[in-house]
Parts: structure tokens; sequence; C-alpha cells
């Protein structure tokens, strides 16, 4: 089941935007015909005037889907699953001839001989403008600008056509008929015989199997441009051995080579002090470099290769005209520069690239939602949300630390005269703490996500039971007030991330670093709305409250508190989204469970839509929070401001 | 039970930031008998609030003293009810737990305290009220609840700094009346703070007028008009000629007060 909607997702993906299409259509409609209906009883400024209008919730999250199959290449894939492969199969041909157009003005501006020959004669210019200031001898100075002359007429004699070479001249037009008969090939359409080999149809669809797109052809047009990509290979192989070495270069190029070698030894044999040494041989090299890179003959005459660029430019046209609705796919469809094949595989593009499509998220998310470890589920042998037998001895020791039993009065049993132990109390009690007992199993959630949650929920908790205390009475006390006010606004104003390496330091990085770091964050928010709460309390409720006979501790928690209710909730709700946040990134600096470490993880290894699903998770769990606290503010405070 | 004495009572407030002294009262001395109901009017800030705190124990005078009989008062108390200007109910609360509160806080049998709050809210008119949350009812009921409030702990003195202020002009009536039922039912010492020069003639069987900086006791009358109140019709007493000669003369006492103190600033 679950494979068969995971092979099927773009034709699913298919179904769904057509109807994710109507309703935004159709809450248009509607939220149209509402404003005209209701434009005629409400005034502008009045709040009524926001209430419902779920429509409009409607329009903007198919939109939101919208977009989002637009951008990551969902729609295409949907409808017309495949043009990837084909595109792939273009982009193969682009590969096979790029090294040709890299000789060209077709990606750069210039032909490459044109960039060398100016590069060159640049650097020799400015090598003769060196030499006067160079400690060479007049003589010296003489030979070598003689030199630096010569290895310039090297270019010069490559840049005549008249000088290029017969076969150099066959070969490059070899090249411009092939390329020319290729987009023959091309323009003529696939042929016959050319159908998708059986090994290609049996390919994973695209966005199913592990490289994102199938590599080989899977239509006729796609074979068709596989098979012209593999000649032009082969023609590109051929261009790239072309050499032009110039006759008239021949005896020129073994004279300058003699020259700079006797300039070396000459270098060698004298003794001169370091710095000119230094100065004279860096010189001699400079110009022997130069003088290599011209002995490559790549250097051609712009005549020589405008044909080859021409046939170029034809077979692109063949190539356009060959994909016909392809590029209206391609570009309508595909926002971005395309697919690009790169040595064995082809891959998205643009914003398709760090975007994953909607459905693949759903896939992703199922994949990892199921519990079954041992087999694919989960993630790094976690589940993501399941259930496990705990044993309730672990619970227990997990709320007794192992101190309680070291400070019981009395000694460990130590082992009697026949080698055996006879336990105390207080080695039972330790073997509590340390959870060495059995005590039967509970159900108990499991996962990364429930992981997660318990830090926040543990923290926040402390946070709470530890916070709210404390701010009523520093909202009521002097000197609790002074006291911890110094004490709290001290470390509160660190961003709870600036602490995270002290504390993961300090108390590890299993769960109890986490937690206590969420818990610093939590309680000086709770303090601080306590406190608030605390201190707004009306002073005739107070003076109502004594003469009505309550006491301190009574005004305290029947008063008080009460009063402060709305600002502790606030503060709940703000130390929630602060917590799950600050934890995220606390589990992606360090720990082995949790969704910030998933999404840690994927991060390395560029999942993303792995992290896309772990932000969701996320935004979910956010959401479903705070939509639980605004009910808790709603059922709990009816009465807030109406005092 | 026991008279209120107010000995040679003086309050200065001392800004704890700049020293400024502000003299709120000055040399009050008075009797109020058990079973009387005392109205004190006067122009605004001539210290009528601070001599009901200084009477309730929320703050300590700083010269002479309060004595409740010959027990002589430090701090709030049960036998000193106070009802504010505005509720001061506990809105988190329903009526009933407001109206109880007291009891509830001295830890009373929970029967006994029900059979209580059954008994005033039917006194105050709020009978069937006692599930509703406070903040969903009107002042007039708000200001009902607070009486209520205040009642059951049956204190010996009641307090009442601008109770029925917020009130519209019919539910103001309404209540005045209740105060006077009360009054003469419980008979209980009552001293009521007002704003209203009639209010204070309806309800005061004695009544101070006010004079500011420093406050102090300006004039004393003592009136009929509370006793005949718990009998006729209170728009028929505000017809009375005598009713309207005290009316007429304590306002233009007032008036000339305000007047100095505008001249002054
Ligand atoms: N806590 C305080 N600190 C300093 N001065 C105070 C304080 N409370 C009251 N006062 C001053 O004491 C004087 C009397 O104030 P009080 O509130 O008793 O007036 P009031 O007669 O109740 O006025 P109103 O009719 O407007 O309620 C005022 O001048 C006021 O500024
Ligand atoms: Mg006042």
């Amino acid at each position: 089941m679950f494979e068969w909607l995971s092979d099927n997702r773009a034709t699913i993906a298919a179904v769904l935007f057509v109807l994710v299409f109507a309703a935004f259509v159709w809450s248009i409609v509607v939220g149209r015909r509402q404003s005209r209906l209701r434009a005629k009883n409400e005034v502008f400024g009045d709040p009524a005037r926001t209430r419902g209008g779920w429509y409009w919730s409607v329009t903007g999250v198919t939109a939101l889907v919208l977009l989002w199959g637009y951008f990551s290449w969902g729609i295409v894939r949907a409808y017309f699953p495949n043009s990837a492969n084909e595109m792939c199969q273009v982009a193969k041909l682009e590969e096979a001839v790029s090294p040709i157009k890299a000789a060209l003005p077709i990606g750069a501006r210039y032909y490459k001989s044109t960039l060398l020959a100016v590069r060159n004669a640049a650097q020799l210019d400015e090598l003769q403008a060196e030499l006067p200031a160079l400690p060479f001898t007049a003589a010296e100075k003489e030979d070598l600008d003689l030199l630096v002359r010569d290895i310039r007429k090297l270019i010069a004699n490559s840049s005549n056509p008249d000088n290029m070479s017969e076969e150099a001249r066959d070969r490059l037009a070899g090249i411009s008929a092939r390329l020319i008969d290729l987009g023959g090939v091309l323009r003529a359409g696939p042929t016959g015989d050319m159908t998708p080999s059986p090994e290609a149809l049996a390919q994973p669809k695209w966005g199913t199997g592990v490289p994102e797109i199938p590599i080989l052809p899977v239509t006729t047009r796609g074979v068709l441009f596989d098979t012209v990509s593999v000649t032009a290979a082969e023609i590109a192989g051929e261009f790239n051995k072309i050499r032009n070495h110039v006759p008239q270069n021949e005896v020129l190029m073994a004279d300058i080579a003699a020259r700079i070698k006797a300039f070396k030894e000459a270098n060698k044999a004298g003794s001169f002090d370091e710095r000119t040494a230094d100065a004279r041989e860096a010189y001699v090299k400079a110009v022997e470099r130069i003088f290599k890179r011209l002995d490559d003959g790549l250097i051609f005459p712009a005549a020589a290769l405008a044909n080859v660029n021409s046939a170029i430019q034809d077979l692109d046209a063949a190539s356009r005209s060959a994909q016909g609705g392809l590029r209206v796919v391609d570009a309508l469809f595909m926002p971005g520069p395309g697919i690009v094949k790169s040595r064995t595989q082809c891959t998205e593009q643009g914003s398709a690239r760090w975007l994953p499509k909607p459905t693949d998220v759903v896939a992703t998310f199922a994949r990892l939602a199921n519990p079954d470890v041992e087999n694919g589920g989960g993630y790094r042998g976690f589940p993501l949300l399941w259930w496990d037998w705990v044993p309730v001895a672990d619970i227990v020791a997990f709320f007794i630390p192992d101190w309680i039993a070291d400070i019981w009065p009395g000694e460990y049993a130590a082992h009697g005269p026949d080698g055996t132990i006879n336990p105390k109390f207080k080695d039972k009690l330790l073997a509590f703490a340390q959870g060495d007992v059995d005590l039967g199993s509970v159900p108990m959630l499991d996962g990364h996500i429930w992981d997660s949650l318990f830090r926040v929920l543990v923290a926040l908790a402390a946070g709470i039971f530890l916070g709210v205390p404390l701010g009523l009475f520093m909202g009521v006390s002097r000197f609790f007030k002074s006291f911890f006010d110094p004490l709290i606004e001290l470390y509160r104003p660190v961003p709870p991330l600036a602490w995270a390496p002290l504390i993961l330091t300090i108390f590890g990085i299993g769960d109890n670093g986490k937690i206590f770091l969420l818990f610093m964050v939590a309680f000086a928010i709770m303090v601080i709305s306590a406190r608030t709460g605390a201190s707004g309390v009306q002073l005739s409720k107070i003076r109502a409250a004594h003469s009505l006979g309550a006491n301190d501790r009574q005004i305290m928690w029947t008063v008080i508190f009460p009063n402060a209710l709305p600002e502790i909730l606030t503060g709940i709700r703000i130390a929630v989204g602060v917590c799950w946040g600050t934890l995220v990134a606390a589990e992606m600096l360090a720990g082995t469970t949790g969704i910030g470490f998933i999404e840690n993880i994927a991060r390395t290894v560029s999942d993303y839509e792995l992290i896309w699903v772990t932000i969701l998770i996320m935004g979910i769990l956010g959401l479903v929070f705070d939509l639980g606290m605004r009910w808790l503010i709603r059922k709990t405070i009816p009465w807030r401001g109406m005092g | 039970m026991a008279d209120l004495v107010c000995e040679n009572l003086g309050m200065t407030f001392t800004n704890p930031q700049t020293g400024a002294k502000v003299e709120a009262l000055r040399d009050i001395n008075f009797t109020l008998g058990k079973g009387e109901i005392l109205a004190v009017l006067g122009p605004s800030g001539c210290g009528k609030t601070t001599l009901l705190n200084v009477i309730a124990g929320f703050i300590p005078p700083t010269s002479g003293r309060v004595r409740l009989g010959d027990k002589v008062i430090e701090g709030p108390g049960l036998d000193r009810g106070m009802v504010f200007q505005q509720g001061a109910l506990f809105e988190w609360l329903s009526v009933a737990r407001n109206v109880d509160y007291g009891p509830r806080m001295r830890g009373m049998d929970p029967e006994e305290t029900a059979r209580l709050v059954e008994k005033w809210l039917d006194i105050v008119g709020l009978q069937g009220f006692g599930d509703t949350p406070t903040y969903q009812l009107s002042g007039g009921m708000q200001q009902r609840v607070a009486l209520a409030r205040c009642l059951i702990n049956e204190p010996e003195v009641i307090l009442m700094d601008e109770p029925l202020g917020a009130l519209d002009a019919l539910t103001r009536e309404k209540m005045q009346s209740l105060v006077l039922e009360i009054w003469k039912e419980t008979g209980k010492t009552i001293m009521i703070i007002t704003h209203s020069v009639e209010e204070a003639l309806l309800l005061g069987e004695r009544l101070f007028v006010m004079a500011p900086r420093p406050g102090r006791i300006h004039k004393e009358y003592r009136l009929p008009f509370a006793d005949r109140g718990v009998n006729e019709s209170l728009r028929e007493i505000k017809h009375d000629p005598y009713f309207i000669e005290v009316r007429e003369e304590i306002l233009t006492m007032i008036w000339d007060m305000e007047e100095e103190i505008m001249g002054r600033v």
C-alpha cells in the first residue's frame, strides 16, 4: 500500500492539484460574494469586519500549496512525468558539446583563442616593461628583449590563417561537417529503431529512486537526443585533440628554447648575491612559462573556427526544433536553470533543488513516521513518535538521585564470611535510585518527537513550579525583589544559545543539559510574568481581602495568584515558544535524538526533503502548542480584564 | 458593640523620594455611637478616603488614634467591614464565592456558610445569582455583592467609600434605600463617604462637612432624614423644605471651599 502510494505520487499529486486549484477558485468566488454582501452593513474600522472569513484562509492556503507545487516542480512532474527524463537527454547533448562551445564565443563573449592571444601578449608587455630595472647586464637585457619579441612572433604566426597546417584545417572542417550532419539527424526526428530499452523502462520513476531523475531515455525523442549526444561526445573528443602547430614556429621555437636554456645556465654559473640571483631566475622563469603555454598550439586563427561556430549554432537550432513542446514545458513549468547533467546523474537546478515537492514531503514523512525501525522506518534506528514498554524502575530512578542513598544513615553492606552479601535498607535504596529493581513496565511514548517534547515539557514544568512562586514573592516582597532581581537579570539577557556550550559541557550532551538550558529560559520568563502579574494587583482588592479576615498566605493564593494568572498564562505561552526554538537549536549543537538532531544531520547531507519535513513538524507542533494555550487561556481566565 | 472614637487624629504623608509632606488630616475628633449612621462630605482631596483608610486600619495615623470601644485600631480587622467605590470584587470568583470569601478564609463550616450566603444574597436582592461570574453583573449588582460580602462577616462598623458613586440615578436610589434598610435592621454603625450632598442628607443621621488643607471637620449636622427614609419615600423627603434649606447651605459651603482651593492654586 505504502509502496504503491510512494510510486504513484506524481499521479496522486495530479489529482490533488486539480482539487486544490478548484478550491482556490471556489474560495475566491465565495469570498467575493460574501464581501459584497457584507459591505452594506459594516463600516470600515468595525472590528466585526475581521470575524469569520474562513474562505480567505482557504484562498491563502491553496495559493501557498499551488506556489509550492509550482516552484518545487511538483506540478510539472504531475502532468508531464517524462519531461525531466527528456530534458536530461537534452542536457546530455549540452554536456557533450560543452568542450567545443568552450572554445567558441557562445557561453563567453570571445573565442578562447582570442583571450589566450590577448592575455599572453599583455603578460609579454609587462615583462618587457620590467626589464630595464632588473639586474642584467646591458647585453643580456638586449638579448632578453629580443627573446620576448620572438615569443610574441609565435602568437602572430599562430593567429594567421595562412600559416595553418593543412591537417588542422582539414580536421576542423571535418568537425564542422559532422556537427552539421548531427543537426540533420536531430531535425529528421526519431527513427523507427529509436525505442527505449527495457532497462530504461524498468528505471524508478522521477523522484522515487535515489538519483532523482531516471538517466536512460524512456521516450523516442529521448532516445534520439541520447544517441546524438553519444556522437557529439565523440566529435568533442576529437575537437579537443586538434592543435594548431604552425610550421613557421617550429624553427623559432627550437631557437627560443635554446636561448632560454642558455640564460638559465648563465644564471646558475654566475656568482650573484642572493637577491640578484632570485630576481634573474624569476624573470627567466616567467618568460619560459609564457613560451611553454604557446608551445601547446591552442591558439587558432579566428577565421578557422568560424565554421565550427556556425555548425554549433546550427546544432543548437536543430536541438531546439527537435525539443518542440518540451521547451515550452521547460520555460513555463520548470522555474530556474532547468535540468543539468553532471557526470553520472541529472539533477534539478533552481528552486526545485532546495524545495521538495509536496507529495515527496508527505512520502518522506510517512517513511519517518513508520514505527517499524527494523525495516527502514524512523530515523537512525529510532522512530519519529511511537510507544515502548519502559520499566517503572527507570522512571522511579529518574526522580530519585543516587545521593539520597549515599546520605542515608548507615553503611553499605559488605560481603560476609561465606562470600555472599546480605543487602541492608541502604543498598535497597540505592537499587531504587539506580533502577535496579523489577517493578514491571508501563507503555511510554517514544521517538524523536517525544524526546523533544519531553525535554520542553519537563523544563517548562520545572520553570513554572519554581518560577511562578518566586515571581509572586518578588511581586510582593522587597527582600525577594531586591535579592533575586539582579541574579535573574544577570543571566536572562544572555541569549540561551550563548549559554549552550557551557551548559552542555557541564551537564553533558544528554537530556540533562538541554533540560537545564530550557529550564533557565522558562524560569526567567515565568518569574518575570508572575512578578508583573503580582505587582499589578489592585490595592483595593488586597485591602478588601485583609478586612475580610484573610491572612497573608491566603491573600497570596486567593487574590494575588489569580490576579497574576493572565500574565502567568501569557508567560507560559511565550515560554513554550522560546523553549521550542532554543531546544531545536540546542539539539542541532549536540545530541543523538530529537527533531533538531534530525534536521542537523539532514543539513550536513543536504537532504532538503528531510529538512523541510523537520521544519514542518516543528511548525505544526508549535501551532498545536499555541492553539492549546489559547484554548486554555480562553477556558481558565474568561474574566481577564473584567475586574 | 461599641463606639467608634477618633482622638486627635492626624495624618501627614511624606513622599519617600522627595521628602515632601502633605498634611491630609489634622486634629480629627469625633465619637460615632453604636448604630449611628454618619455621612461625610467634602471637596475633592480633603482627606475623606484617608480618614476612612485610617479607621479601617489600612494606614497607620501619624498622630492620635482610633478606638473601637476600648480597643485601639492597629490594622485591618473583622470588626470593620469596607465597601469600596468600585466593588473590588474578585472577578475570577462567582457571586457566592465572593460573598463567602470571609467565612471561607476563617475556615467556617461550609454548610453554615452556604446558609449565610443564601440569607445575605436574599437581603441584597441577588437570590439565584450565586453561580454567576461576577464580571457578568451590572455595576449596581456588583455593589450589592460587595455589600453582602462585607455584611456576612457581621462587622460592627461598616465603612463605605463612595459606594454608589458609579451608579445611575435610579439604581442609586434603590441602593440608598437598601443601605437604610440594612442600617435599621442590623443596627450597625455605618460611615459613608459620598460626593453627593443629597445622598449625604438622605443617609446621614449625622453629617460631617470636611474642609481641605489640612483635612478637618468643618461643620457637623444632626439630621432627621435617615430615620424618616426608612419608612418614607426618598423622593418625597427630597422635597421637604428643611431638606432643601440644608442642601443649599452645604452646597454653598462646599462651593466656597472649592473656590478657595482654585484661587490658591
Ligand atoms: N498615599 C498618599 N501619599 C501621599 N499623599 C496622599 C496619599 N493619599 C492621599 N494623599 C493626599 O492626601 C490628600 C487627601 O486625599 P484623599 O484621597 O483622602 O482625598 P478625598 O477626600 O478622598 O478625595 P476624593 O473626594 O477626590 O476621593 C490629598 O491631597 C492627597 O493628595
Ligand atoms: Mg476619595
